[in-house]
């Protein structure tokens, strides 16, 4: 082979590679993107597939925190700036920053009667930050301009 | 007086980069013969000048200094001084003038110390190099200006850092990996350097390689620290989050890996010279990429210091310029770049490709994966694509890449034989069937990531010592036992990462003082809680014991969950963590329930130790590579390409 030839076998090897790449992960994104729902979303489109993982988000409700008996349960509802609500279960320990008002993200499954199952609770880092449901369209103009 | 001298400094290596700049792009000309000598003094006169910009910086956290807004609003006098000191780049803009600095720094280092590279290359090579500092200049001083004077604040002192980041981890993980970013900047400045002169090749190729080396020795030592950092400080147990951050220290990894093996070829064969250039362009755009996803507030997390949109648009803009820059003149100077040297598919250079093939296909997945949500954001729809996604597409083409890591090093150069190499990976071909084996018939129900994971680890481990075997070990060159360390590091590493995600017990209880739990192999009695004090933090602690077997050592746990005043009503949680030889028990403490109870989350990680000691093997490894071909460079100084292990 000559090594023009060569060249043109490794870029077209290179095309090849990184094509291939970007359709698999096109079909993975499909299946595992973790879609966003607010309370108001769940409303709007209607509650996603039990299959499907997603994630909500918004704030906790005032007295909305229920504990169970094993201590390590809990039950709380998510809301946002419509009065619609998520009731969420949560079996874990729950962020330092977590808490009653306090903006909160969740990922996990929703059940046939609407609970939300959350496997995991994330925390958010900084007590400045508002979570984008809070701070509504503010976020949508300041993030990518 | 102090932030103003730091500022005046600033303004004045700004100034000088410009100068480089013009004054490098001048010589360059014909006619511009004689401005050749000036470049290198002001490379190193910017370099001073940064540092000493930094070191006010770091004296007025010291100092804490109230008067300057930004120690007013990230620093507290009395915090302990390790944590003023990093606590002086624990913040958006010292971060910002600690990686302009690290560039000025290093571009003054290859002015001085580089003696390899023709002069007009070299000169190119600086005034890139000044053309990247720009940027970053004009992004401090004009959008994030560290040395701004500001009211003080009415409390008296200052704001305090964010508690999470108040951890020897801020002293090592942000710098090592800037450090690796500026690294790859001037691996990439080589790169533009030799496409202005026309000068690709062999040469240009040894000249880059230590750069690239301690670039990726830097960005393998950030990743390592910063994952062990983010398990033991985040108290949820993991060390992996495929958090948008951690992608974008990721990425630029992955295309020096990419870029470290394909200048090796270039260096020692003469071929794919087009594609090294290219990954030293992709290599630097992913560094790039990494500032703008971490700095620019555009992702929320503890690495997003301010979220400020002004600034946001500022290093995107850079962005564009550097990386559209670098695209264009690439793609007008590629056809000058001349053909290699060609080899066979089954050879060194063969695996080599097969391996930068893999990982640029890893970088695209990662990559893909950081940047669709924020593109779908912007159109309207919020997802969020986490350890499902890049756990699904990366694992298994990870574990083709270290696969043929274990045999790649085992073929040679320009032409090679398979069946021979099928002789030479026999018994570690063997060996992985014997694990997998034995790992379906003794653990049922095992992931197939893990089990893949496991199997390919032991046996690659085994592939990676090959290159030794039949060698006289004493007379082995250093380089090459950097490589076998640093592979052996990959096996050791992924090792690692499998048993932890296989095997890993977890309980999580509500436990009175008094009662036993089990975790794995360990009993644990949970003795009492109680309030403890540090320098500048107060704390519920709890106190437990854990002991394996009967007659075991007991080992004392103390989790907590700690207050800093200067942050109140943000606890943070400190996990234990005690370490055996075969794996870790960490606890971490949650909240009182309000009847007495305290919510206690208790792993058993086998063997994940390993992670970071295989991410450390590996820096250790490019470290012994980096000193090899250092001192075989000095011996053999002027004479043409060397023969290779």
């Amino acid at each position: 082979m000559k090594p023009k030839n060569q060249r043109l076998v490794l870029i077209l090897l290179a095309l090849a590679a990184v094509g291939g790449a970007v359709l698999l992960a096109m079909s993975a994104l499909r299946s595992q993107a973790a879609f966003f729902y607010s309370p108001a979303d769940v409303v709007r489109h209607g509650r996603p597939p039990a299959d499907r993982a997603v994630r909500i988000g918004g704030m906790v409700r005032q007295g909305s925190i229920n504990r169970h008996g094993d201590g390590v349960t809990i039950d709380f509802l998510v809301g946002d700036e419509t009065p619609n609500t998520i009731r969420v279960r949560y079996r874990g320990i729950t962020p330092d920053l977590f808490r009653e008002n306090s903006g909160v993200f969740a990922e996990g499954r929703f059940q046939a009667d609407g609970l939300f199952v959350a496997s995991e609770i994330l925390a958010k880092h900084d007590e400045n930050y508002m979570p984008p449901v809070a701070a509504g369209n503010e976020h949508k103009s300041g993030s990518l301009e | 007086m102090i932030a103003e001298a730091g500022l005046a400094a600033l303004w004045l290596a700004a100034c000088l980069s410009l100068l480089q700049l013009l004054l490098g792009a001048a010589a360059l000309r014909p006619e511009g013969q004689g401005l050749l000598p000036s470049i290198r003094p002001i490379a190193v006169a910017q370099g001073v000048l940064a540092a000493i910009a930094f070191l006010a910086l770091i004296w007025l956290f010291l100092r804490t200094d109230l008067s300057v807004r930004l120690v007013a609003a990230n620093s507290h006098s009395e915090k302990p001084w390790l944590y003023k000191f990093a606590g002086a780049w624990g913040n958006h803009e010292g971060s910002m003038l600690l990686w302009v600095t690290v560039l000025a720094v290093a571009g003054a280092a290859v002015a001085l110390l580089e003696r390899r590279l023709p002069q007009r290359t070299l000169i190119a090579t600086l005034a890139a190099q000044a053309a990247i500092g720009l940027g970053f200049y004009a992004f401090l001083l004009f959008a994030s200006n560290p040395f701004e004077r500001g009211p003080i604040p009415p409390s008296g002192d200052g704001a305090g850092l964010n508690p999470l980041l108040q951890d020897p981890g801020l002293a090592f993980h942000p710098p090592t990996l800037y450090f690796g970013y500026v690294g790859i900047s001037i691996a990439f400045s080589f790169a533009v350097g030799a496409l202005v002169t026309r000068d690709v090749g062999p040469a240009f190729a040894r000249a880059m390689r230590p750069w690239v080396l301690g670039a990726w020795i830097f960005l393998t030592l950030g990743i390592t620290a910063g994952s062990y950092w983010a398990y033991y400080e985040l108290g949820w147990g993991g060390w992996w989050f495929w958090d948008p951050v951690e992608n974008a220290s990721l990425m630029p990894w992955l295309a020096a890996t990419a870029l470290l093996h394909s200048v090796t070829v270039l260096a020692t064969r003469d071929g794919l010279r087009a594609w090294t250039i290219m990954l030293a362009v992709v290599a630097f755009s992913m560094s790039m990429i990494g500032t703008f996803l971490a700095r620019s507030g555009i992702l929320t997390s503890v690495h997003a210091f301010a979220v400020d949109p002004k600034r946001g648009a500022f290093i995107l803009a850079l962005l564009f310029l550097y990386i559209g820059g670098a695209m264009a003149l690439y793609a007008l100077r590629v056809g000058t770049v001349k053909e290699g040297s060609k080899f066979d598919f089954v050879s060194r250079e063969g695996a080599l490709v097969v391996n930068n093939l893999l990982i640029t296909v890893i970088l695209g997945l990662v990559f893909v994966g950081t940047i669709y949500p924020l593109i779908t954001e912007a159109m309207g729809t919020r997802i969020s694509v986490g350890p499902p996604y890049f756990n699904a597409v990366n694992g298994p083409i990870a574990l083709i890449l270290v696969a043929i890591m274990g045999a790649g090093p085992l073929l040679r150069w320009r032409r090679d034989d398979l069946a021979k190499l099928g002789g030479r990976i026999a018994i570690p071909a063997l060996l992985c069937a014997a694990v997998l084996l034995a790992l379906v018939l003794l653990e049922p129900g095992m992931g197939w990531l893990p089990l893949f994971g496991l199997t390919v680890a032991i046996g690659i481990g085994l592939a990676s010592l090959a290159p030794l075997w039949g060698r006289n070990l004493r007379r082995t060159p250093l380089f090459t036992w950097g490589m076998v360390i640093a592979h052996l590091g990959i096996a050791v590493a992924l090792a690692g990462m499998a048993s932890e995600s296989a095997f890993t017990k977890e309980t999580l209880v509500a436990a009175r003082p008094g009662q036993g739990m089990r975790v794995g192999p360990f009993a644990v009695r949970f003795d009492n809680v109680e309030p403890v004090a540090g320098p500048n933090w107060t704390a519920v602690q709890a106190n437990l014991v854990a002991w394996r077997g009967e007659d075991g050592a007991r080992l004392p746990l103390h989790p907590q969950q700690r207050l800093f005043p200067s942050a109140p009503g943000s606890p943070t949680s400190e996990a234990a963590i005690v370490t055996r030889w075969d794996g870790q028990l960490y606890v971490a403490l949650g909240n009182p329930d309000g009847q007495g109870r305290w919510q206690l989350r208790l792993w058993w990680k086998p063997f994940v130790t390993l992670i970071w000691l295989g991410g450390a093997m590996v820096a250790f490894g490019g470290f012994l590579s980096l000193i090899g071909r250092l001192r075989r460079e000095r011996r053999t100084r002027g004479e043409p390409a060397e023969a290779l292990a």
